[in-house]
Parts: C-alpha cells; sequence; structure tokens
C-alpha cells in the first residue's frame, strides 16, 4: 500500500469528493450552530454526527477498490503548487475510530449538554467543539502536505484547548493556558523545520519531498525540529507538564476526546512524517531514542498512575504510559536496508493507536458516570460502587482488558505484531519492555478495579443524580468496540504480514494475556495506594511478612519517581528537555551518516 | 553580506530571544508575547526563503508569502485564545501565575502516604 503511495497522484480519483465532504461536512455543522444558536445545537450535532459517519464507512468501502491511495486536488491544481487530500489505508482506519468514538461520546454527552439543563453557555460551545475537532483531525488524517498539516494541528489545540476549561474553574483554566503555551511552543517548532524544509526543496507536499529528501544538515535540523515539536504536543514522556491537570480536569466528555483522539492528531503526523516524507533519514540510533523515551513514558506514567488518590488523574497518568507504548514500533519497523519499512510494527503501532482510542475513550466515560453519581472520584472512597454503577464498572474492566493486551482486543494484535517485529528484528528489549507495558497497565486496572469490588466502607448517602443507562451503556459499547477489534479484517488498510491475523484467538491466546493479569495484581499490591491492603487478616499473616518489606522498597522507589515527575512537570525544565529532545534527536540521526 | 544573510541573521536572533523568554519568564502574558517573537522570527525565515528562491532564478517565489500570511493568521488566532483564557483566570482567580498551588489537582501530596 506504501509502495502506491509513492506513485505521483496528478489526478482527483472518482471517489476523492468524499475527502472534500469528511472535512466540510463537520464545518458546515459549525457553521450551521452559530446561525441558529444555542437551541438547536444538539440538533445539528445529531444530524451532523451520523453524516459524517456514513462519509467515513463510504472512505472505508471505497479505498479497497480504487487502487492506491485515493486522492483529490484541492481546485484541480496538482502539486507542488496546489493542494492534494490523500487517503491511504492508515488515514481510512483512524477516520473510522474517530468517527467511531465521536458518535460514543456524542450519545454520552447527550444527557449532560443538553442546552436545557444550564443558563451557561457550556452546551453550545461543547457541541461546537465536537464538531471542530473532528473536522480539524479528518484533516490531519487526510492532509497532502506539510503546511496543511500545521494548520489542521493548530485547528485541533485550538478546539482542544477551550473543551479543558469548559467549566470555568480557575484550576481547569490554569490546565488550559499551560496547554495552550506548551502546544504553541510545538507548533512554532514544526512551522520551523517546515520552513527548513521549504528552503531545500521548494515543495512541502509529502509525496514529492519523500523523492527528494536527502542527507543534508538543514534536513536533520528540521527533521529533529519537527519532531520535537510534535512530541511536545503528543505528551511523550518528558514533555508532558500540561497533560495530567488538562485531561484529569475536564469533563468527562471532553476527557474521553482529549485523551482518545486529540493526541492521536500529532501522533499521526510523526507517523507520516517518519514514514512516508523521510523514511530513509532517522537511523537506528533516532528510531532507538524515540522508543526509549517511550519506554520511560511507560514506566514513569505507570508508577505515577498507581499513585494517584483521584481516578480520573490515575486515567491520565495512563494516557501518559499508553503514549509511550506508541512509539515503541518506531525501532521496530527500522529495516536492514536502513530505512523504516511500512511492515508489521507500523500495523501494530496503528492497531494500538486504534484499539486505545476506543478504550481510554470508553474509559474516562466509566469515569464520568462514577464521578457524576458519587459526587467525587476518590479511588480509596470508591468502595461499593460495583453495586451501584455495574455497568459502568463492567465498561472500565473491559477497557481495562483491552489496554492490557487481552484477546481477542485490537491491542492484543498489536503487541502479537510487534512481538513478532522484535523477533524479526532481534530486538529482544523492545518484547521486554512491550511486555512489561502490559503488566503496568494490569496493575492500575486491578487497583482501581479491588476498590470499586470493595464493599462500602461508609453509607453512601451522599449519591447525587443517577447516571442514566444510555450514558452507562454507550462507555460499556465502546469497551466492547475496543475488545473486539482484533476481529476486524485489517488486511485492506494497515500493512499486516500473512498469517498474524489468522493464528486464532482461542484459549491459547487467553493463556497468554494470563502472565500480564496475574503480574499487574502483584505490581499493584507492591506499589498501589491502599488504606489496608486486600486481605490483610490473619490468614495472610505469613504472606504479609514477604509482601512488606518488598511493598515498602516499592514504595520508596515510587514515591521518589513522583518527586521526579513534579520536577519534570515545571515549566522551565520542560521547555530545556524540548531543546535537548531536538538537539539530541540531530545528533542522533547525524550519528547514522 | 546579503541582504539574505542579514534577514537570516535576524530571524535565528528572534528565534533564539523568544525561545529565551518563553522559558524563563514566569508570567503568562510575557510568555505570550515571547512566543509572538518567536513566531516572527520563523515567519521572517519563511521571507529569506521565498527571496533565496528568487535569486535562484524562479521569480519572486510566492508560495513562502501565503504560508506567511496563513501562519499569521494562525498566530494571531492562538494570542486571542490566549488573551481570553488569561483574562477570564484573571477574573475567576484573581491572579495571573500558571504555577500557583502547582496544579492543585496534580496530586502533589507531601505526606506520601
Amino acid at each position: 500500500m506504501l509502495r502506491s503511495a509513492l506513485t505521483l497522484d496528478a489526478t482527483t480519483t472518482t471517489s476523492g469528493f468524499l475527502l472534500v465532504l469528511s472535512i466540510v461536512v463537520p464545518v458546515a455543522g459549525i457553521l450551521l450552530a452559530f446561525v441558529l444558536g444555542d437551541r438547536y445545537v444538539r440538533l445539528v450535532s445529531c444530524a451532523i454526527i451520523p453524516l459524517g459517519s456514513a462519509i467515513a464507512v463510504a472512505i472505508l468501502l471505497a479505498l479497497p477498490q480504487s487502487e492506491g491511495p485515493i486522492v483529490y486536488l484541492l481546485g484541480t491544481w496538482p502539486p507542488p503548487l496546489g493542494i492534494a487530500l490523500r487517503a491511504d489505508g492508515l488515514s481510512a482506519a483512524m477516520l473510522a475510530a474517530t468517527a467511531v468514538v465521536i458518535c460514543a461520546v456524542a450519545i454520552f454527552a447527550a444527557a449532560d449538554f443538553s442546552p436545557t439543563t444550564t443558563e451557561t453557555r457550556a452546551p453550545f460551545a461543547f457541541w461546537v467543539l465536537l464538531l471542530a475537532i473532528w473536522g480539524a483531525l479528518n484533516t490531519v488524517f487526510l492532509g497532502g502536505d506539510l503546511f496543511t498539516l500545521y494548520v489542521a494541528l493548530e485547528l485541533l489545540t485550538f478546539a482542544a484547548v477551550p473543551l479543558v476549561s469548559l467549566d470555568g474553574r480557575a484550576e481547569t483554566l490554569r490546565a488550559a493556558l499551560r496547554y495552550l503555551l506548551f502546544a504553541l511552543l510545538g507548533s512554532v517548532l514544526y512551522l520551523l523545520g517546515t520552513a527548513l524544509l521549504y528552503g531545500l526543496h521548494g515543495t512541502l507536499d509529502i509525496v514529492l519531498l519523500s523523492r527528494r529528501f536527502g542527507a543534508e544538515p538543514a534536513a536533520f535540523v528540521a527533521a529533529a525540529l519537527m519532531t520535537t515539536g510534535l512530541l511536545a504536543k503528543t505528551a511523550l514522556f518528558p514533555l508532558h507538564l500540561w497533560l495530567p491537570p488538562a485531561h484529569a480536569g475536564a469533563p468527562a466528555a471532553a476527557s474521553a476526546i482529549l485523551s482518545g483522539l486529540v493526541v492521536k492528531g500529532s501522533f499521526f503526523i510523526i507517523v507520516r512524517l517518519w514514514f512516508n516524507v523521510m523514511p530513509g533519514l532517522p537511523g537506528f540510533a533516532a528510531t532507538q531514542l524515540l522508543a526509549a523515551l517511550g519506554g520511560a513514558a511507560i514506566v514513569f506514567g505507570s508508577i505515577v498512575a498507581l499513585r494517584q488518590e483521584r481516578l480520573k488523574l490515575l486515567i491520565a497518568y495512563s494516557t501518559l504510559a499508553q503514549i509511550g507504548y506508541l512509539f515503541l514500533m518506531f525501532p521496530l519497523a527500522f529495516g536492514a536496508s536502513g530505512r523504516l519499512e511500512s511492515g508489521g510494527a507500523l500495523a501494530g503501532g496503528l492497531l494500538q493507536a486504534v484499539s486505545h482510542a476506543t478504550a481510554k475513550a470508553a474509559m474516562f466515560m466509566a469515569a464520568g458516570s462514577i464521578y457524576a453519581t458519587l459526587g467525587h472520584d476518590g479511588i480509596t472512597r470508591l468502595g461499593g460502587v460495583g453495586r451501584i454503577l455495574p455497568i459502568s464498572v463492567l465498561a472500565f474492566a473491559l477497557s481495562g482488558l483491552a489496554l492490557m493486551g487481552v484477546a481477542p482486543g485490537g491491542a492484543y494484535l498489536a503487541k502479537e505484531l510487534l512481538l513478532q517485529a522484535a523477533a524479526e528484528k532481534g530486538q529482544w528489549w523492545w518484547a521486554v519492555v512491550l511486555q512489561a507495558g502490559g503488566v503496568f497497565t494490569g496493575a492500575y486496572v486491578a487497583l482501581v478495579l479491588a476498590h470499586v469490588l470493595a464493599p462500602a466502607s461508609e453509607p453512601s448517602t451522599s449519591l447525587h443524580t443517577a447516571a442514566s443507562r444510555i450514558r452507562e451503556t454507550a462507555a460499556l459499547a465502546l469497551a466492547l468496540c475496543s475488545l473486539l477489534l482484533g476481529l476486524v479484517p485489517w488486511e485492506p488498510y494497515l500493512p499486516l504480514p500473512p498469517g498474524v491475523a489468522s493464528d486464532g484467538f482461542g484459549l491459547g491466546a487467553l493463556a497468554k494475556s494470563l502472565p500480564t493479569i496475574l503480574g499487574g495484581a502483584v505490581v499493584a499490591v507492591l506499589l498501589g495506594r491502599w488504606e489496608r491492603l486486600p486481605g490483610h487478616s490473619s490468614r495472610w499473616k505469613a504472606l504479609m511478612m514477604v509482601v512488606g518489606p518488598a511493598r515498602r522498597i516499592g514504595l520508596a522507589l515510587s514515591v521518589s519517581i513522583e518527586r521526579c515527575d513534579n520536577v519534570l512537570r515545571q515549566w522551565p525544565t520542560a521547555c530545556i528537555a524540548v531543546l535537548t529532545l531536538a538537539a539530541l534527536f540531530g545528533a542522533s540521526m547525524l550519528v547514522d551518516f | 553580506m546579503t541582504g539574505v544573510t542579514v534577514f537570516g541573521l535576524c530571524a535565528a536572533a528572534a528565534v533564539g530571544l523568544g525561545l529565551y523568554g518563553l522559558i524563563t519568564n514566569p508570567q503568562p502574558l510575557r510568555k505570550i508575547i515571547a512566543f509572538n517573537l518567536l513566531g516572527s522570527g520563523v515567519f521572517l525565515l519563511f521571507g529569506v526563503v521565498g527571496r533565496r528562491g528568487a535569486a535562484a532564478g524562479i521569480g519572486n517565489d510566492p508560495v513562502p508569502q501565503a504560508l506567511v500570511i496563513t501562519g499569521v493568521v494562525v498566530a494571531f488566532s492562538a494570542t486571542a485564545l490566549a488573551i481570553a483564557l488569561l483574562l477570564r483566570l484573571f477574573q475567576t482567580a484573581g491572579s495571573t501565575t500558571l504555577s500557583s498551588g502547582a496544579p492543585p489537582s496534580a496530586g502533589s501530596d507531601p505526606s506520601g502516604g
């Protein structure tokens, strides 16, 4: 599929109009909402969202029939002068995932943000911003040149930032402002790289650039700047200062969008940049560096997640760890030819992104239902929720299983693909990191489930409005969707190596995920935040003798990691980390030439 | 030293000053101004790139100009959004510091338990 993407797409293909529609329809919805005003905004969204989803499905169906990518040339001007929209398999998969998540979130939010419930403008803003994020994401997935991608990325940020501060509390406004300023730093670095690339090659079109790209000093600088800028927007490990407060402070529906979809936008551009624009430029060292950051993100994010007091913050830190997981594919896609090859590793990375988008959105929605019912989301005070909100707890558990990589989830297939690539390339250390990531995910899911399923410690008098069944079901449906992604036929869209998808999701696959779950439970006992450990009674005294010292060591370790995280989340440290990373990427690319 | 080189050096200086300001200034408003300086440096670089294209005999390259205009619009909206957030923050919290109580929700508890 990639080879066909590299042919010059000088003409609009027959179904090219679908690409324009998928961007224009959400934007038209925004304009219509402004014209019709507050009262009809939900109605407009309810009309636009099925229409947009139908377009995504149409693109999904049209792609296997056209040879190579679907192309639309704006105004029939061919690149380099004109702008092309292109949809290949990766774009189609991401478009479909976005449509699914947007639909589920819209159903979830329909009760929350109905125009009659409040006097404020928050519902209006929410629906308009939801459509804006959808339009911007579709542009990110379809944009065919680097400057269009820049504009799409900025639109995405401008739509995401107000979502953070929808409720207007000072704390969330602060989080939104930090997010905006840090994202702007990232986008300026990206734009700087774009300027350098245009100066070198006189075009920004992805297909044309990929042919002209050579190993020049300015190209290294541009690649390093663009990569770092995008990493700042994706919140990969040392650049994550904005993510936890922003994702944890937003309303549940907004958090689901921010955590599930928005960070995938800049991640997708990194994939485009490394795999399509300059597959030959980043050498072995640069891919290892990128994945090392991902590995650090998994360890830091998971351990800090286990230390959190609030459920939403735990999920936000879990996002941080899962973002790290996405970057493990880069060294595994680095072939013997010295180029990044599109194969099983790329398919695994994209599948991971899709399954994380669905599972994490479901998780935030389930947490939102719990918060709305209890009026708080302190993890140690969640006892008895399993009785009050069984569907939400089930949704949380299923999305947790999907994230862990339990068969037949999308993450399971992704992990298999990445492990296979690691074995082929002989890079066993990434296989270790992959397994550790699954175990850590198991740990924080087990920690939450243990608290949720425990009997209520205090009588639940302070029940707020009961979460409606529709909202809970939306979360459950999305979690199930993520858990069944492994059964979807991905071959027309992702470069799967033959024979992987058909290796059966039987008992063998389930047995493979058993060590992950058990290991997760052990890590949760050792590192988690417990008021009293489960089974803390005389019968288990012998066991506690063993666990006690190990747990003390674990606690000391995790407290120091949490301190380290607090330092890294300071503004000057994070900015200096941005510059250091840019220098490191430039140097590591230079090493291989 | 040709005019293009001078402009290139100016662009580099503006980017450097902007980065320095963005990192060291604790006040959000100054950060926003520093971001604008940084952006101006990048736009100047686009101008240099277009000028070099002209020197290579293409005629005056119009594409960088189009990119700069788009970039200016984007930077303007970013600034407007940031200022709006800052004003609302000032109205709500009475101060504009970003780090007061270093994100209160961010679970940094001294007890460590």
